[in-house]
């Protein structure tokens, strides 16, 4: 997957000015960044949701823009996504949820799909709580499940969405550990966006790091978190100053004092 | 997939709820004669005057109903309406010099066909045309022929021309 | 100062116009994907359940009480002209042309088109909209048509039920309470209802049950994705649908009478 020079606005407010992408067949890449800096916006325009104004996505050398609502789903089809709380269907059990691309998009027999959804409950661990609903699981299974559905169509690529959002440090080991194992063993290429710096870097291959609309720093995680420079340091280690101020801007505190209101 | 079986049972139930309310509205309620059933002959009469008649209305003799109008047409033959009516077959004695008039029920009732038996031995049977009708009654015509009848009968006015001596 | 209040009101002018036509193009796309969404009819059915046989009860219960109300009511009109026994007619002819599709469109806005549009909403919310797209379903065939198309089937049935049961009731309040001749009752009802009135009816509730609906999948689709958003959507979809309906009542009466 290769982007280039990519540009987005919203609403007058430019997300991205040409922000570049690679990603290797087979890595685990991390798309990092401070919260509003258009992450989620930039796996929307990734995936063929939003329209950029400017650039070039290409997937599998295929140029995203040019696709047709039928290419965009033909290719969606080769595609994984999890959201942020997995974005069970309320109303399926967890069987059916993990059933419901095959059944949308195939007619497997029952016996077939039976295997397939099984084999893929199995790999994230949740074959015992087929029966239950989505409201019955907790944060970290409800995520398990959404991998097990985002990956029953063997797709090629795998993007995630604030995976680790809300989820105790056991949920997520598991959820990390299972990242890096379904990308090995599945022969996947996977998107990681999220800004849990320690966590990702022990499972991703290569970083980005996004803010003010642009990559500001790229590279294998190790040689991120000894970049030296301010903005980059400042996000790594978590600093609570820094080229993002800790103060909101304000005038100063003594004048703010003096006026009556 | 016990789920499903109780999903579609309690839809089907509801379909089924549904369309036999709407049927029932359609044949119990209304005064719509529909085609099935025993099919009853049809028989015609021509009046002066049939009022508010409408399709639908009963035929009835001695307060029962024994059909329902179905058409109501001007013929211009005879300068009439003429009054299809459809009686079920089971009252298919009714002598073929019947009379046959249109009265209302109650003050604001509606109106319908009373038939009064005649004394002939051949009955009416499909298509027959019935020879003595009388026509509805309407209010104002009453109204206005007792206004001017008063007005004849008045000692000290001069009798009204189109009065009769 | 006069400026301004023309510039407001050409704006809000601009507004309802905008939101006339987003539901004129989300109607024309719903009608594009009705007939590939039959194919799949066991979604449908599902939601008919949801739309019509859930709402079965409340339906049944405020259809009998409306028909006693007006069992009630228009004895007490009918007996100062010395009609009590049109009291079948007025009751039957009331329901049919007019309690009956209304009531029920108000009833059907507020428990089936609130839950339409919640769920939607809701769906909006947690992303399993976006996550179907995802997985190169299109929501608006798999799960906003069928729902659309169960209100629909749903609504025509829904009324005929209320009707038939107010007129049990107004029977129940004006024959066994008040002492209308039984036979009177139902031989003035029948006199005077004609078959046009019941499709009158019929046509009413059908057209009620394609805007009832039309409004609550919209209003959910389209929800803002928050809770508040959520409940906002709910909101509208009453208010909108009670509207509409009256003042397609109004219109559709106007030119069938």
């Amino acid at each position: 997957m290769r982007v280039r020079g990519l540009h987005y606005s919203f609403a007058q407010r430019a997300i991205f000015t040409g922000i570049d992408l690679d990603i290797d067949r087979g890595s685990v890449t991390a798309v990092m960044g401070p919260s509003g800096t258009g992450k989620t916006t930039l796996l929307r325009l990734l995936t063929g949701q939003l329209q950029a104004d400017r650039g070039v996505i290409e997937v599998e050398g295929e140029d995203v823009a040019k696709l047709s609502r039928a290419g965009i789903y033909r290719m969606r089809r080769r595609m994984g996504m999890l959201f942020q709380n997995g974005a069970l269907l309320t109303d399926l059990d967890v069987y059916e949820n993990v059933a419901f691309p095959l059944r949308e998009h195939t007619r497997l027999p029952e016996r077939l799909l039976r295997h397939v959804v099984l084999a893929k409950l199995q790999a994230v661990g949740l074959r015992g709580a087929y029966r239950l609903m989505p409201a019955e699981l907790s944060g970290g299974m409800a995520r398990r499940v959404a991998m097990a559905r985002a990956i029953v169509m063997d797709p090629q690529l795998l993007i995630y969405d604030e995976p680790f959002v809300g989820l105790d440090p056991i949920s997520l080991g598991v959820v990390l550990r299972l990242i890096r194992r379904l990308n090995d063993t599945l022969g996947l290429t996977s998107i990681v966006v999220s800004h849990d710096v320690h966590d990702l870097s022990t499972v991703a291959d290569s970083c980005y790091l996004l803010s003010g609309g642009g990559v500001i720093a790229s590279g294998p995680p190790g040689t991120l978190a000894t970049d030296t420079r301010e903005d980059v340091r400042q996000f790594m280690h978590g600093l609570p100053d820094g080229p993002v101020p800790f103060h909101y801007p304000a005038p100063e505190y003594v004048e703010q004092l003096r006026q009556l209101r | 997939m016990r789920q499903t079986r109780a999903i579609e049972l309690g839809t089907g139930l509801f379909v089924l709820l549904g369309f036999s309310a709407l049927f029932f509205l359609v044949t119990q309620i209304t005064n719509r004669e529909f085609g099935f059933g025993d099919g009853g002959y049809r028989v015609v009469a021509s009046f002066e005057q049939v009022g508010g008649l409408k399709p639908g209305a009963p035929v009835s003799m001695s307060g029962v109903t024994i059909g329902h109008v179905q058409e109501i047409e001007y013929d211009f033959g005879e300068y009439k309406a003429r009054v299809t009516m459809r009686i079920d077959n089971q009252f298919d004695r009714i002598p073929d010099d019947s009379d046959a008039g249109i009265y209302t029920a109650g003050l604001l009732g509606g109106q319908y066909i009373g038939i009064g038996p005649g004394g002939s031995e051949t009955f009416l049977a499909e298509g027959d045309q019935m020879q003595f009708t009388q026509s509805a009654i309407v209010l104002e015509n009453l109204i206005s022929k007792f206004l001017f009848s008063k007005a004849a009968e008045s000692p000290d006015g001069q009798p009204a021309e189109e009065s009769k001596p | 100062m006069l400026a301004s209040l023309t510039r407001e009101i050409l704006q809000s002018l601009r507004v309802a116009l905008q939101a006339l036509g987003a539901y004129a193009l989300f109607f024309v796309r719903l009608l594009g994907e009705v007939p590939r969404t039959l194919l799949r009819f066991g979604l449908v059915v599902e939601q008919v359940h949801n739309a019509g046989a859930l709402s079965l009860v409340i339906i049944m219960l405020s259809g009998l009480f409306v028909g006693m109300v007006l069992g009630l009511q228009g004895f007490d009109l009918l007996e100062r002209f010395g009609s009590e026994e049109s009291l079948g007619s007025a009751a039957a002819l009331g329901l049919l042309k007019e309690l009956g599709p209304v009531v029920t469109a108000l009833l059907f806005a507020g428990r089936a088109g609130t839950a339409l549009a919640s769920e939607l909403g809701l769906m909006r919310a947690t992303d399993q909209l976006a996550a179907m797209e995802m997985m190169a379903v299109d929501p608006v065939r798999r799960v906003v048509v069928p729902r659309f198309l169960g209100g629909v089937l749903s609504m025509p049935l829904l009324a005929a039920i209320f009707s038939l049961i107010g007129i049990f009731g107004a029977q129940l309040v004006g024959v066994q309470l008040m002492g209308v001749d039984s036979g009177q009752f139902w031989s003035q009802m029948r006199s005077a209802v004609e078959f046009g009135d019941v499709m009158e009816g019929v046509v009413k509730s059908c057209v009620f049950g394609v805007s009832c609906s039309l409004i609550a999948v919209y209003e959910g689709y389209h929800a803002v994705p928050t809770a508040e958003g959520v409940g906002r959507a709910t909101t509208r979809t009453v208010v909108i649908s009670s509207v509409v309906v009256l003042l397609l009542d109004y219109l559709l009466t106007a030119a069938m009478l």
